[in-house]
């Protein structure tokens, strides 16, 4: 078995690998589509937090700045599609025009919010970030007076789907007898887009940028020392972070079709963070897994929970809601106490985890 | 002149409780530099605790200050016991880890503690009976109740209590001892664990009777009070000077006066239609505000981070440089 799977010898296994795990992903919707539809938006709604995983791992794993208010760039970008795409103000960019828009817009709050904070130390940062987040909401939530522009708490619907030369992203078609719904489209749409920002990542971490951040990370001061731009870096890091949650934040607006400033809570800041911390920051992989996780253990939870304390005490106690909160808090806890890397550890953050103890 | 004194009246009250808040944040940071995220969780779970026993203890008829003093008589240990508990299980562990590690844990524990308040109470919110009676006393055209009254008179006396348990006796000598130095502090034959324990203890103590304080004074407590609370009350120690005790107090007055002063005054201040703008809506009299009072919980926010940026080390903090 071992001699089988030695890569070394047969370096075309890898390649074996990568296809069936390609097949498997392309396969996969329509798997889940026998089941019902529901999965294949549930698997929707997973890849979205693998892309702002992904996102905040930049700042948070590569740049090493803890940022509790990743979900205002979310919002931001959900609220510029929403807002060029929908009835609200009768404007129906095509999303093409609008994606990029969004990401740019969420690197300019970034950097708004960035400029002024970053000399400031981690866990200060971490607070202001955490301010800015509430910020964002709350503006969200009241910026429906004098002039109507967010729709206040009630949120902006009738979200135009991506559309392409008549291709509707929303619309259920049926190809070569397969039946293909919306969600199935959104899902490839989706997968292209997290590969493309996968590939993105990898770039950087192994760039000039991406040593760079490292440097920083591991101590700031030696950066500075040694010729690092310290305050550009940093902004750079809170740009790409913020653009790629504004990217998402964007699909989310297109295959929702409504937004409210509900969906932008600091709950979905924390989750954020925890799929980051949890997975393994600074660790592409690690994040992508723990993004995975976190989204599926709500469903799997919803799942089990109920009917278990039906069949045990003949009515619901506890909420799964309540239960998949406290798993989280006890998973922040439990790792940072016994396994501070994380689930699957970067190289460095586990050297650097396990010879930091004074 | 009336909304002023009104408004000052109400930012005092609301300022002193963030005051007591505030020094729980800023002891455990002048201790052992972490921020504490889950102490706003210890002031929800000590309102939540009172309004519980005084609610069972409406109908027995005791009177009802007594009634309350039991009630916060049970908060205040309760939430002892949950700081020492934190303090033991998930920061103790964590002293020598990189910051941002029990950061994230503080993180984890405010979101266990919020959710089991939730189990516990449910996500209904708790109203405080209408038992004791309030007076209202008038005071050159602003009102204070008897309420605002005690409130002020109970936190002066925490504060000052505090001021001289920190700066007059022993344990408030060891407790700046290890705040300087904590392995030197250590070398001297104190007991740092413990000194550090007695200081989560302390703060939570405090934060209960704030929890009941501030419930009081709004009449209602549900299991998310705490977040917000906890972050207004963070600014105010960051506003002050973090670490620092009569910067907490400081910066927790200071933030609600300019919170109450700031909700009072923004609807006018951002009304168009007062600066001279030709506005449909300025039409017989009408207004176009901006930003109305419901932006009130901006203000913390926006003090925090213009505090950070100008003056980081706070009205009475001393700048220390980076360390390396």
């Amino acid at each position: 078995m071992q001699q089988f799977f030695d890569t070394r010898s047969k370096p075309w296994l890898v390649w074996v690998g990568f296809a069936l795990v390609g097949l498997s992903l392309a396969l996969l919707p329509f798997a889940l589509a026998q089941v019902g539809t529901t999965w294949v938006r549930i698997a929707n709604y997973a890849i979205l937090y693998v892309l702002l995983a992904l996102g905040l791992n930049i700042v948070v794993g590569f740049a090493g700045l803890l940022d509790l208010g990743y979900i205002a760039f979310y919002a931001v970008g959900a609220y510029t599609y929403a807002l060029l795409a929908s009835p609200q103000f009768n404007l129906h960019l095509p999303f093409w025009v609008i994606l990029p828009i969004g990401a740019a817009v969420a690197a300019f709050f970034g950097v708004i919010l960035g400029a002024p904070t970053l000399k400031l130390r981690g866990d200060y940062l971490a607070i202001v970030t955490l301010g800015f987040g509430e910020i964002v909401r709350i503006f969200l939530n009241n910026l429906s007076r004098p002039v109507n522009i967010t729709n206040g708490p009630q949120g902006i619907t009738g979200i135009d789907p991506f559309k392409l030369d008549g291709f509707s992203f929303g619309a259920y078609e049926s190809f070569l007898g397969l039946e293909v719904s919306g969600p199935i489209k959104y899902y490839y749409l989706l997968l292209a887009v997290a590969l493309g920002i996968i590939v993105v990542n990898m770039r950087l971490q192994n760039s000039r940028v991406g040593r760079a951040w490292e440097a920083i990370r591991e101590d700031e001061i030696a950066a500075r020392a040694m010729g690092i731009d310290t305050r550009n870096l940093k902004l750079l890091a809170f740009a790409m972070g913020a653009s790629f949650g504004g990217v998402a934040g964007g699909m989310f607006s297109a295959i929702q079709g409504f937004i409210s400033p509900e969906s932008f809570v600091l709950v979905e800041s924390i989750m954020v963070v925890c799929m980051v911390v949890l997975g393994g920051m600074g660790n592409i992989w690690g994040v992508i897994l723990g993004a995975l996780l976190l989204s599926f253990v709500p469903e799997i939870l919803r799942w089990t929970v109920t009917p278990v304390q039906e069949a045990l005490f003949g009515r619901m106690l506890v909420e799964p809601e309540v239960i998949r909160m406290l798993l989280f808090g006890l998973a922040l806890v439990l790792v940072m106490l016994y396994r501070p890397a994380g689930l699957l550890p970067s190289a460095v953050r586990k050297r650097e985890l396990e010879e930091h103890v004074v | 002149m009336d909304t002023f004194l009104q408004q000052l009246v109400n930012g005092l009250t609301a300022g002193s409780v963030y005051a007591v808040v505030a020094l729980g944040y800023t002891m455990v940071y002048g201790i052992i530099q972490l921020i504490n995220f889950a102490h706003g969780e210890v002031v929800m779970i000590g309102a939540m605790v009172a309004f519980t026993v005084i609610n069972l203890l409406v109908p027995s008829g005791l009177p009802p200050l007594a009634i309350v003093l039991i009630g916060a008589g049970c908060a205040v240990p309760i939430c002892m016991l949950v700081g020492y508990g934190m303090e033991r299980l998930a920061y103790r562990p964590l002293r020598h880890a990189p910051r941002l590690a029990p950061l994230i844990t503080a993180i984890g524990v405010s979101i266990i503690l919020q959710h089991v308040a939730l189990m516990i109470w449910s996500r209904n919110i708790m109203a405080f009976p209408q038992i004791i009676p309030s007076r209202t006393y008038f005071v050159g055209g602003a009102a204070i109740t008897s309420v605002q009254i005690a409130i002020l008179a109970i936190c002066l006396g925490l504060m000052a209590s505090l001021a001289i348990l920190v700066y007059r006796t022993p344990l408030g000598t060891a407790m700046r001892a290890t705040a300087q130095n904590a392995q030197v502090a250590g070398l001297m034959g104190i007991d740092v664990n413990r000194v550090i324990a007695l200081t989560f203890v302390i703060g939570a103590g405090l934060g209960a009777v704030a929890g009941v304080l501030f419930g009081t004074y709004y009449g209602i407590a549900q299991y998310t009070m705490g977040a917000v609370l906890g972050l207004k009350a963070f600014s105010a120690a960051v506003l002050g000077g973090i670490g620092n005790i009569p910067g907490a107090m400081l910066g927790g007055v200071l933030l609600g006066l300019v919170e109450a002063l700031g909700a009072g005054y923004i609807g006018d201040l951002t009304d168009l239609c007062r600066w001279g703008l030709p506005l449909d809506a300025c039409a017989g009299g009408g207004n176009f505000i901006l930003f109305g009072s419901n932006y009130q919980d901006v203000f913390a926010f926006v003090v925090l981070i213009l505090v950070l940026v100008f003056r980081p080390q706070g009205l009475l903090g001393e700048r220390v440089g980076d360390r390396a």
